[in-house]
């Protein structure tokens, strides 16, 4: 069996560095439901977030993988473009300070207070400290989810190296987590951002144009050129957006 | 329904921040698909032309919401 790198190790560290981003902000709330209801109600709503949504790529998954490529490509493609120019747009305005940066400690405080004020624990399981771990899990993993599908579904042999970046991914944050016990304000997520919507956009351009039926100069090695082209629009884009807004 | 409602706003938000930003996106898509094949470029020229449009769209978008007040 050959490996395609052109895909494998985008493809790898797309899923890798989005997951990170998206495991950073739900671990904040996680930590946030623990700190305040409990830790046996925070992990173990994590801990059923993360199942459910093991199990739905694990469904979803090697399902498109049944459906003929190109239709799958147009489709993902399209989605993925969308997703990762919406990312890339969001985080060059960020970097040229049109919109704030995400601040995990404001949202870490945030959360804490207004889960300080829904009143005391319940006996045994506490349903409110589950919840609430349960729905940040799963409206971040779900963005998880669809990254590590559709950067896997538009190539062969590509769902186990996303799903691994992935994996990766969770396993890096978790240690995090208990090592500091705090939310991770150090992890430079703007730049992660920048840097996965650079990945996610050239995948989606690629997939677009293998779906459509173009033909990409060079094959697949046309990926790290639409990933050099991407990130150079995006790079200067930001110090236009600075000006702009001054 | 709220639960539905919920999940479908989550959905629509996960791809679609600015409006118009996805809809030129998906203008553009259209175009290269439909119209660009009967223009006869190169074949090579193409693939260019669909990521010039792309990074043209991204550029556009960001500096309109830079001028935003």
């Amino acid at each position: 069996m050959s490996i395609e790198w052109a895909h494998v190790g985008p493809t790898l560290v797309a899923a890798f560095l989005a997951s990170t981003v998206e495991f950073v902000e739900a671990l904040t709330v996680v930590l946030a439901v623990g700190t305040v209801r409990g830790w046996r109600g925070a992990l173990a709503g994590a801990g059923a977030g993360l199942l459910v949504l093991l199990a739905m790529i694990l469904i979803l998954g090697p399902a498109l993988t049944r459906i003929p490529l190109g239709p799958v490509q147009l489709v993902v493609g399209t989605l993925l473009l969308l997703f990762g120019m919406r990312w890339l747009r969001k985080a060059i305005l960020r970097a040229a300070g049109v919109i704030p940066l995400h601040d995990e400690a404001a949202a870490f405080a945030k959360e804490t207070a207004s889960l300080s004020g829904l009143g005391t624990r319940d006996r045994g399981w506490d349903r409110v400290a589950i919840a609430a771990a349960f729905k940040i899990t799963m409206l971040e993993g779900i963005e998880v989810v669809f990254i590590v599908i559709a950067v896997g579904a538009g190539g062969q042999g590509l769902l186990l190296p996303a799903i691994l970046g992935a994996l990766a991914a969770l396993i890096a944050v978790v240690l995090l987590g208990i090592l500091v016990h705090k939310p991770l304000t150090r992890i430079p997520e703007n730049q992660l951002k920048f840097i996965v919507g650079v990945l996610l956009s050239a995948f989606g351009a690629f997939w677009v144009g293998e779906g459509i039926g173009l033909t990409w100069p060079r094959g697949d090695w046309s990926i790290p050129g639409l990933i050099a082209g991407f990130l150079a629009a995006a790079l200067i884009a930001v110090p236009v957006c600075r000006k702009r807004a001054a | 329904m709220g639960w539905l409602g919920t999940i479908l706003r989550e959905a629509y938000g996960l791809f679609v921040d600015d409006g118009l930003f996805a809809v030129a996106i998906l203008l553009w898509l259209g175009v290269t698909w439909q119209i660009l094949p009967r223009l006869g470029l190169p074949p090579d020229l193409a693939g260019i032309v669909l990521f010039g449009g792309l990074a043209l769209i991204l550029l556009e978008s960001a500096v309109r919401r830079s001028r935003r007040p």
